[in-house]
């Protein structure tokens, strides 16, 4: 192994050791309502009765776990108190903790492949990112090209969202923050129109990676997800495959519409994965575990921050470690 | 959904039938589905818990009688609740006696506070104010282009400023309001998390500076469970004034509105309902609680065709229709009722569940006209009788009406396939009909 490679791997390892701690940091809010809430309750030497499950309960559908993931955590502790005959509530903890972790490795985020699988004889590798209005969709696309741009791609970004008022303009801001180009036209101007030239561009440059913006959409306004349609429809003429992935951004303090978002955003745009927005501040790392669990979709990036470099690959196991992670905090009697 | 509810709440509550009262026990199960039917609408876990504790006390002992199902009951009481609990007075913005009235918003990012300060200076304009957008989000890139463009777009000045200190250009804004004589301050501010001291620090300063008449929280009605704890912080150091809850347009159940209200006691001002620059409406408590319920607008529907269904004439319409003497005119003067009751689409999305079968398809209001034309173009005799339209009068008809002979004979064909089927509809399945309906009666 040369000098060079090993360098590379030594400040790899210390990215990586960054990274966790980022989001050791972003999910802080997440630990203190859910984890050590959870804890607080499940002290060593309480008996596990109804009243306790009760509480554990509403820990999770606070922490917007949703009824439907709560109800599965929950039966899956029944069950193993019952087989195991477990007594004491502390020893709660780590069986919630293996439940999560359980889930989530059955969910599709388990098998989150971080290259994205990128092939560099088929590029540009085209990516769409869509949702609702107010979810983030400009910064994390500012993210997401700082995060190709850092793996070494070459990146244009298409501002596709010709409606909402600046939008070029907040774009135009984040691209220059990640140090990539921008194809874009006037407001009003046809979104599948900047699409296709965004292309086009691409092309004659040779470029890696694409990445186009579009306006948020409510889920139920039905013209407005035709135009999705459109846009894919239009890149074909020049990449019959693209868009090669279609990111859905859902913001982590939406409730339960997230999963409505999901299932409508579906039916139009063959969806290869979600962004979720917005982790850190809000106690809502309890989002993650209802969309992992109800959708058939990976998650593939977490955003836990304000910064540019605040774009996470999801990494189920890692996301679990952070949450459980014991930092010296009130309430820790779990010591089993 | 509220089909489902609606019906989980008839199986839950079939052991009722028969006996006079509702009971603990038998309604036991009906409560669940209505607490599950709340956490899926978002609604705080909090708040639920109350709620239902206090819809079990209040169901204790209510008489099921008459045609009247248990669930329907059951629903009205839980609707009643819902209505009450989030304030059933709509409150707008409050004017202060001495211009200019300073109105600060504020919330987390993304919940469409630069929107919203659009829509409010829109509507004020439009009621002859003159008002002023100040832009003190300095942080997110182009939001003060955002606000820019929106002003230029409805003519009224945006009060910004390259790179200055929020507070500094909300002092400036104020001077300037009063100099140029602007009676309407807006302070559009940046999206903020609750446990970032710095920001909360420099809204609770702006406040200090612009001494606001209205300070309104801006919410995402798509917000989950959290959204009761960031209000909250929100009113802690800015005592709210009120709420202002957007994306409403969207197809969430909105039960962050409920919790807020409820947790709060601030009134909600304001729902945005679109992304035009027009779409913002007052608040309507009852539509929120039917939308949590999943319950569509049936409520006001029932309601609405109550008010134009005259019971006399109801009675009078059921003896022709047993005589089979039921005719042109007839459908006439109940095609003029269902007019009266609003647009077609209107009263079809008002029907649980038909919004989303409706969406997509056209429907054509026109056909209405049409129809109405064509009957206004038989003679009175042939309204009567329709058997005398024979080939020469039915081409008359089309001519007269401005239509085709062949809408005039698909008019005449449904209209004997409704005789048809009226005839083999008994006595005693309309009374049953008219019974479903009289649960929901107020």
């Amino acid at each position: 192994m040369g000098f060079f490679s090993k360098l590379k791997e030594k400040l790899g390892s210390v990215t990586e050791a960054l990274k966790l701690d980022r989001l050791v940091d972003g999910l802080e809010k997440t630990r203190a309502s859910l984890v050590n809430r959870l804890r607080a309750v499940l002290y060593a030497g309480r008996k596990i009765d109804q009243q306790l499950i009760d509480e554990v309960e509403e820990i999770l559908i606070t922490s917007d776990v949703g009824v439907s993931t709560t109800e599965k955590l929950l039966d899956r502790l029944r069950d193993r108190v019952r087989r195991e005959n477990l007594q004491d509530a502390s020893l709660i903890v780590d069986v919630l903790k293996e439940a999560i972790v359980d889930i989530l490795a059955e969910s599709p985020s388990a098998t989150n492949d971080a290259t994205f699988g990128i092939d560099p004889a088929a590029t540009p590798h085209v990516i769409m990112v869509i949702g609702v209005n107010g979810v983030g969709k400009t910064t994390t696309i500012g993210k997401l090209a700082r995060n190709y741009k850092a793996a070494g791609k070459s990146v244009l970004i298409g501002a596709a969202d010709t409606f909402r008022a600046a939008a070029n303009e907040q774009l135009e801001v984040w691209a220059n923050r990640a140090g990539v180009d921008i194809v874009q036209q006037q407001q009003g101007a046809d979104p599948a129109a900047v699409a296709y030239d965004t292309l086009k561009a691409a092309v004659s440059r040779s470029v890696d990676v694409v990445i186009i913006d579009t306006a948020g959409r409510l889920h139920n306004k039905q013209g407005l997800m035709q135009e999705l349609e459109k846009i894919g429809r239009v890149m074909r003429k020049v990449k019959p495959d693209a868009p090669n992935d279609i990111f859905l951004v859902l913001d982590a303090t939406t409730g339960q519409n997230a999963l409505q978002q999901a299932k409508e955003f579906t039916k139009v745009a063959p969806i290869t994965g979600i962004i979720l927005t917005k982790l850190d501040g809000t106690a809502k790392g309890g989002a993650v575990l209802a969309i992992a669990d109800a959708l058939q979709l990976p998650v593939r990036y977490i955003g836990v921050g304000e910064q540019i470099d605040d774009l996470q690959v999801f990494d189920a196991r890692a996301f679990v470690e952070a949450l459980f992670e014991e930092r010296a905090t009130a309430g820790e009697h779990a010591t089993a | 959904m509220f089909e489902s509810l609606q019906e989980k709440l008839e199986g839950a509550l079939k052991r009722i039938r028969g006996h006079a009262n509702i009971t603990e026990e038998n309604v036991a199960e009906a409560l669940s589905e209505v607490r599950r039917a709340l956490l899926d609408a978002d609604v705080n876990f909090g708040v639920v818990k109350k709620f239902i504790d206090d819809v079990r006390e209040k169901s204790l002992g209510l008489e099921v009688k008459g045609n009247v199902l248990p669930g329907q009951l059951m629903i009205k009481l839980i609707h009643d609740e819902l209505v009450a609990l989030m304030g059933s007075s709509k409150e707008e913005l409050k004017l202060a006696p001495q211009a200019p009235t300073v109105v600060m918003v504020a919330g987390l990012q993304g919940s469409g506070k630069t929107t919203f300060c659009a829509k409010l200076a829109f509507q004020l304009k439009k009621k002859g104010r003159q008002p002023l957008l100040v832009a003190c989000d300095v942080y997110r890139p182009a939001a003060v282009d955002q606000l820019k463009t929106l002003g230029q777009s409805m003519s009224l000045p945006v009060y910004s400023k390259e790179d200055g200190k929020p507070q500094d250009i909300a002092n400036e804004a104020m001077q300037y309001a009063r100099k140029f004589g602007r009676d309407v301050v807006i302070i559009d501010t940046a999206g903020r998390l609750t446990i970032d001291e710095d920001m909360m620090q420099e809204v609770a300063d702006l406040k200090a500076i612009t001494k606001p008449h209205e300070i309104l929280f801006v919410c995402d009605a798509m917000t989950g469970q959290d959204a009761v704890t960031t209000a909250q912080a929100f009113h802690d150091r800015l005592e709210l004034t009120g709420v202002v809850l957007t994306k409403l347009d969207g197809d969430t159940r909105g039960g962050a509105a409920l919790s807020i209200r409820a947790v709060l006691g601030k009134p909600i001002k304001y729902v945005g309902v679109g992304e035009k620059i027009d779409q913002l409406e007052s608040f309507h408590p009852e539509r929120i609680a039917s939308r949590i319920l999943g319950m569509g607008d049936i409520i006001t529907l029932v309601e609405k065709a109550q008010q134009q269904i005259d019971e006399k004439e109801a009675e009078r319409l059921e003896e022709k229709l047993r005589k089979n003497q039921f005719s042109f005119e007839d459908f006439l003067d109940q095609l003029r009722m269902i007019k009266k009751m609003g647009s077609l689409r209107d009263l079809l999305g008002m029907i649980p569940g038909m919004d989303k079968a409706m969406r997509g398809v056209e429907i054509d209001e026109r056909a209405f006209g049409r129809v109405e034309a064509i009957i206004l173009s038989m003679t009175r005799e042939e309204r009567q009788n329709p058997k005398l339209l024979n080939g020469s009068r039915r081409r008359r008809i089309a001519a007269g009406s401005g239509t085709s002979i062949q809408d005039v004979n698909r008019l005449i064909k449904q209209f004997e396939d409704m005789q048809k089927m009226m005839k083999n509809m008994t006595r005693g399945r309309m009374a049953q009909m008219m019974g479903q309906q009289a649960g929901l009666r107020r």
